[in-house]
């Protein structure tokens, strides 16, 4: 058994940001456990740029590479291949690797394991079962770290950001995009980029449209859609992505009996990004799948002031906390839990699109907030400042989140 | 630890030369059969498979449960080779290091007709020589399946049915029949077959394999391959059952096999753990024309939730990992159709519907007995070497868990596919078997590589490259 002063699980944009102010605010030991070979996260195989900010937006490989060089450069000791298997404590957690099994307890442990895409069987969808069935995430790794030949005509079935970057790999791989699958009447992403993707990628973009059987043996030779309207086609392609659709990678949470958000499947936490498991904070997208990766970044930095305090005041105010949860037609929101000192802005995601909205925050009939949107799209970031908090009774009802128009 | 004479062939032409016996299909029967007869020194036996691997038919692709055999049909055929079968096997998986875990069954009756036929189950069980069953009040019942629906009257106790892998099972007898000296012939889909009087000739696309004895283990097809020989005993119907992977976060909340009281119509849906940690909803019965329609279904998918919802509410709750669909060898018979022709050396190993697995070391043994009784001479007995295969199971430790092996071997604590805890030295080993996979899915039926929620979305690629490099 080894000790250290903070564990990191998840050597992602959110697990990284967190090492790196731990370590340069003097935490003592901080050590980030990374299954993979490389650090980085998801963007170590997202070629693409956009990753950073506006002003300073970086391919995914160099931003993973800016992050973990900034871990180290920090104090933080980064621990490749290295995966944390379960619970051995309230603060130890067992782990393996080329070195071996080992025990580890730290006096605070991070969560910060990401998330990945619904696979095709998590989202029903009958037929045979082929090859060239993948989601974005094992595309994507296909072509950018191992130059994998992925077929040659495919069918991405999704129409939000992460569909997008799929059509680009797919093209950038040599293959076709045969069309874009969407359920909903319209694309989830910013107008520009749908309509680069249609004029300039020339991809046709199929909405209000299902995928209801994937079809061939050996190797997939078409998917079968339907439209609202019930007219059925075959489109024919050797390869079909699915993509978004992402759920937490929550094993860790749940095997150590962290309550979990009814809405997002992730742990859940308060402003200050706790569990309720005393020690045990979260970021990044195992809270709220997917958001952008500067968002991670965002929460690593402040869940370390949270963890500062932890470590200095030995204080859990977990239960200081109250559920906010989000009404339909809003699906989820995250934080899923407030105290009255929280800052940290919200995330929500809605199921249907809403035009001019007012988010209304109340707590047991009173109104604690209105906010005015322009608009809201499923699968898009919808955002809540915090200004509220202040006006929220630790001692009352859950605050809700809903919708109005007043 | 491949033996010299380890031979599996995948294209170029068969041998001329004539085998003593040729088994056709490289299922779980099959394969059983192929392991009996390689206690057989003198014998040269061929298994000739159609596809690219062993056990890629409904051996693949069913609900894994050792059944004791105690709701067979009392004096048939098949009840006695389930029982025989199921010890043997039990035994077997034991040695061989295949995976098994006796967790029992539930009968569990949901209303008054279901309940009044428990005692006529146990007392047929009984006429099956199982003794062990025992009746359960709803109390004792909920005690035992605390996440169980509301609403069961009671239930019977199976204490022995088992759950197994079936995976690894088809792969040891494959193993321990080609190390015993085997020839295991792949992608050699016999087209058509005759006999002559003295031998088997049979036609593929790799040319004509001759043998003196010829096993019809062909499963969907051993009606077909019958045919070719003149017999017309059976007609093979595919029963399709569709069946949902539940997530191994599922598997808490099941303890035993929960079976359906059968009906009239079918043995109905169930909920059964599997040894790899995940827990099974299904299967569907379904009577189809097509010996190739494993594909699931939108409405077989929707039938299947709606009765788990109803069995296990919050399984339900629980993500999908995979969903798949097996045939069934249905026939127009209550029984296997296992059926010896003398004059043509021939036998027919048919009908093997839904049991197969559980009986098919007993399976192998009587028709290793019909050989003898059509005139083989099988010689003296040799054991094989004994097998030892991976442990998939989820009750073993994982290599990567166990600090000896990968202190000696860095390779087993190097993880590769993290929902399931693969290392890259399981997958090396598994490429450098002696029967390697030759697709994705074969590897995975190995090692469980890419099959567990995530379904590729972290490690597909680097399983691929794995797999790609290997091969060359
Ligand atoms: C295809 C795609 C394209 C994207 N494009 C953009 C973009 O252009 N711009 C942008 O800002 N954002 C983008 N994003 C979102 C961005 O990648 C995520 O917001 C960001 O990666 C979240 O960081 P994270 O640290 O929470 O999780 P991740 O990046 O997912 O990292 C989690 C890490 O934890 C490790 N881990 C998990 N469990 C364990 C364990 N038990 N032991 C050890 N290690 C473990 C994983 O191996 C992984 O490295 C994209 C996402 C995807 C999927
Ligand atoms: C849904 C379902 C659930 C089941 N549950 C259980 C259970 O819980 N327990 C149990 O014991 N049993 C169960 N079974 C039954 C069991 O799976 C089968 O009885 C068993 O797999 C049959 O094995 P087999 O070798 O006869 O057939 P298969 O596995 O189908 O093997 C036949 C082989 O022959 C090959 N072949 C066919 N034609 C030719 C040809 N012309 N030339 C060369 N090769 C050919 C095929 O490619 C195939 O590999 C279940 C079955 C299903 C469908």
């Amino acid at each position: 058994m080894r000790n250290v002063d903070v564990l990191v699980v998840g050597g992602g944009p959110g697990g990284l940001a967190a090492a790196a102010r731990l370590a340069a605010a003097g935490a003592g030991s901080v050590e980030v456990l990374e299954r993979e070979q490389q650090a980085g996260g998801v963007p170590r195989y997202c070629a693409h740029g956009g990753f950073g900010t506006w002003s300073r937006s970086l391919t995914g490989p160099a931003y993973a590479r800016l992050l973990t060089d900034a871990a180290v450069a920090a104090g933080a000791v980064v621990r490749t291949g290295v995966s944390a298997l379960d619970w051995a404590g309230p603060l130890t957690l067992t782990t393996t690797g080329p070195g071996g099994p080992e025990t580890i307890t730290a006096r605070a442990v991070v969560l910060a394991t990401g998330a990945h895409e619904r696979s095709r069987a998590a989202r029903l969808v009958p037929g045979t079962r082929p090859a060239g069935v993948l989601t974005t995430g094992e595309l994507q790794q296909s072509v950018h770290l191992y130059g994998q030949h992925i077929g040659s005509r495919a069918v991405i079935v999704g129409a939000q950001d992460v569909s997008y970057t799929a059509a680009r790999t797919v093209r950038a791989a040599g293959a076709d995009v045969v069309a874009m699958v969407t359920e909903l009447p319209y694309p989830q992403t910013s107008p520009a980029r749908a309509h680069d993707a249609r004029l300039r990628g020339r991809v046709p973009l199929l909405t209000d449209t299902t995928v209801t059987e994937l079809l061939g043996h050996g190797r997939l030779s078409g998917v079968r859609v339907r439209h609202r309207d019930g007219r059925t086609i075959t489109l024919l392609c050797d390869t079909v992505i699915f993509t978004g659709d992402f759920v937490p990678d929550h094993e860790l949470a749940r095997r150590g009996g962290v309550d979990l958000d009814p809405g997002t499947r992730g742990p859940a936490v308060d402003g200050a990004l706790r569990t309720s498991r005393p020690g045990v904070f979260a970021v990044g997208s195992v809270l709220h799948p997917v958001e952008s990766a500067a968002m991670a970044v965002r929460e690593g930095a402040h869940a370390a002031g949270r963890v500062m305090e932890w470590l200095t005041e030995g204080a859990w105010a977990w239960s200081a906390g109250v559920p906010v949860t989000a009404e339909p037609p809003l699906r989820w929101i995250a934080p899923g839990r407030v105290t009255p000192t929280d800052r940290l802005p919200y995330v929500l995601r809605t199921t249907t699109p809403l035009t001019r909205p007012v988010l209304e925050v109340a707590q047991d009939g009173r109104v604690l907030y209105r906010h005015r949107l322009r608009t809201a799209v499923p699968n898009r970031t919808v955002r809540l400042p915090a200004g509220w908090t202040g006006r929220v009774d630790p001692r009352g009802g859950a605050v809700r989140v809903r919708v109005t128009r007043r | 630890m491949n033996s010299p004479r380890a031979t599996v062939t995948t294209h170029g032409p068969l041998p001329d030369r004539p085998y003593d016996v040729a088994v056709v299909g490289a299922g779980v029967v099959g394969c059983a059969i192929a392991r009996a007869l390689a206690h057989r020194p003198k014998l040269r036996v061929a298994l000739v498979e159609a596809q690219d691997d062993v056990g890629q038919g409904t051996s693949k692709a069913n609900t894994a449960i050792l059944h004791t055999g105690f709701d067979a049909v009392p004096g048939s055929l098949e009840a006695r080779l389930v029982r025989e079968g199921s010890r043997q096997l039990a035994a077997y998986a034991a040695e061989s290091g295949i995976p098994v875990e006796e967790v029992g069954a539930l009968l569990v009756a949901w209303d008054e007709e279901q309940l009044a036929a428990l005692p006529r189950l146990a007392q047929k069980a009984e006429r099956n020589a199982y003794r062990e069953t025992r009746l359960l009040d709803p109390a004792e019942l909920y005690e035992r399946e605390p996440h169980l629906g509301p609403g069961a009257l009671g239930a019977l106790h199976v204490p022995g049915e088992s759950v197994i892998c079936p995976w690894t099972t088809t792969l040891a007898y494959a193993t321990q029949a080609v190390r015993g000296g085997v020839d295991l012939h792949l992608n050699s889909p016999v087209q058509d077959a005759s006999h002559d009087g003295s031998t088997h000739r049979l036609r593929t696309r790799r040319g004509t394999l001759r043998a003196r004895h010829l096993v019809n283990a062909a499963g969907l097809h051993a009606d077909t391959l019958d045919r070719r020989l003149g017999h017309h005993d059976f007609t093979v119907t595919p029963r399709r059952g569709q069946l949902i992977v539940y997530d191994r976060f599922a598997r808490a909340l099941v303890r035993h096999i929960l079976l359906p009281v059968p009906t009239a119509l079918g043995k109905g849906v169930l909920v059964a753990p599997t040894v790899h940690g995940n827990v099974l909803l299904g299967p569907t019965a379904e009577d189809l024309g097509d010996k190739r329609a494993t594909n699931s279904t939108a409405d077989g998918l929707a039938t299947l939730r709606e009765k788990g919802r109803r069995i296990l509410p919050e399984l339900v709750e629980e993500e999908i990992t995979a969903v798949y669909a097996g045939l069934r060898a249905a026939t127009e018979h209550d029984d296997y159709r296992i059926t010896a022709h003398p004059a043509q050396a021939y036998i027919t190993v048919g009908g093997i519907r839904s049991t197969g697995l559980t009986a098919s070391l007993a399976i192998a043994d009587h028709v290793t007995g019909l050989l003898a009784e059509n005139g083989l001479d099988l010689g003296p007995v040799r054991q094989p070497p004994p097998v030892r295969m991976p442990d998939l199971g989820e009750s073993a430790p994982r290599p990567c868990e166990q600090p000896q092996l990968v202190a000696a071997d860095p390779e087993y604590g190097t993880l590769v596919c993290h929902c399931e805890r693969v290392s890259r030295g399981e997958i090396r080993d598994a490429l450098a078997s002696t029967i390697p996979p030759r697709t994705l899915d074969g590897l995975r039926r190995r090692t469980r590589a890419r099959a567990g929620r995530c379904q590729g979305y972290h490690c597909g690629a680097a399983v691929r490259a794995l797999f790609e490099e290997a091969r060359g």
